[in-house]
């Protein structure tokens, strides 16, 4: 039962920490969006979520001997995307190429992901819960 | 949301935001200032940003890396009747210009509150996450 427990929140607590790691990356374009010479960056969220979802499928490490450890139910480390520069629309003279507005889209869109891979995430635990209880 | 790390960055531009919103107010405050000399005068200050990094995670917050003084020369008007006036009867007047600096009062009230924004939905995610499960 260990391993269906890691395994029913399914792609969206992979989601959720590539969201959370998006909306780190805006704030931080947000806070810099004055600073000269910063650069913005931002997730590929497509890539990171593929790269994820392929890590966890990838085969066991073969155990050869009984004293070896079974890491088969572990859950993978959490995915980590790659941060990529984004280009800006209308360079500026300092060489800043944070676009506020569109940070603030990138922002919203990144919490509204969030808050639906939460409701999904929730949506199983009360299927399990009610599975459970036998209602 | 694992680490609290949206706080800090977030955070960091309120800090940065309010010292420029600060510095703004002292340029205005002293934006009629007149002395004896150039050099004793009310020169505007301007903070300068600048990324901070932090060696762990890559997102970065911003602080302010130094406050400068503008090197502008400030303007010399002709008032022999003052009180501080040099021996030509001329006084010298700082050089803030208000405009700029009304302008630079709006930008960094914006920023300020994209940032509050930024603070209080990061805020809200996590309240929402730690409900997971209720």
């Amino acid at each position: 039962m260990a391993a269906g427990l890691d395994k029913l929140y399914g792609i969206h607590a992979q989601s959720l920490a590539l969201q959370q790691q998006r909306l780190q990356h805006v704030a931080a374009n947000i806070a810099n969006a004055d600073t000269p010479n910063y650069r913005a960056k931002d997730i590929d969220f497509q890539t990171a979520l593929a790269q994820a979802a392929g890590a966890s499928d990838s085969p066991a490490l073969q155990r050869t001997n009984d004293r070896h450890l079974n890491i088969a139910g572990i859950a993978t480390a959490a995915p980590a995307g790659v941060a990529t520069e984004r280009d800006s629309t209308q360079p500026s003279q300092d060489g800043n190429t944070v676009e506020l507005h569109r940070e603030q889209a990138a922002f919203a869109d990144a919490a509204l992901r969030y808050r639906a891979s939460l409701q999904f995430a929730q949506g199983r635990l009360t299927t399990l819960m009610s599975a459970i209880r036998g209602e | 949301m694992s680490d609290f790390s949206i706080f800090r960055i977030a955070g960091s531009a309120l800090q940065a935001q309010s010292v420029r919103l600060n510095t703004v107010a002292s340029n205005l405050a002293n934006a009629d200032t007149v002395a004896g000399t150039p050099d004793a005068v009310y020169k505007a200050r301007m903070p300068v940003f600048e990324t901070e990094l932090n060696a762990a995670a890559e997102q970065a917050g911003v602080r302010v890396s130094e406050i400068v003084q503008s090197t502008e020369e400030p303007t010399r008007i002709h008032r022999p009747g003052h009180p501080d006036a040099d021996e030509q009867g001329y006084v010298y007047a700082t050089n803030v210009n208000p405009v700029e600096e009304m302008v630079n009062m709006i930008s960094a009230s914006r920023s300020y509150q994209t940032s509050a924004e930024v603070l209080n939905t990061g805020k809200d995610l996590i309240l929402k996450t730690l409900e997971l499960g209720r």
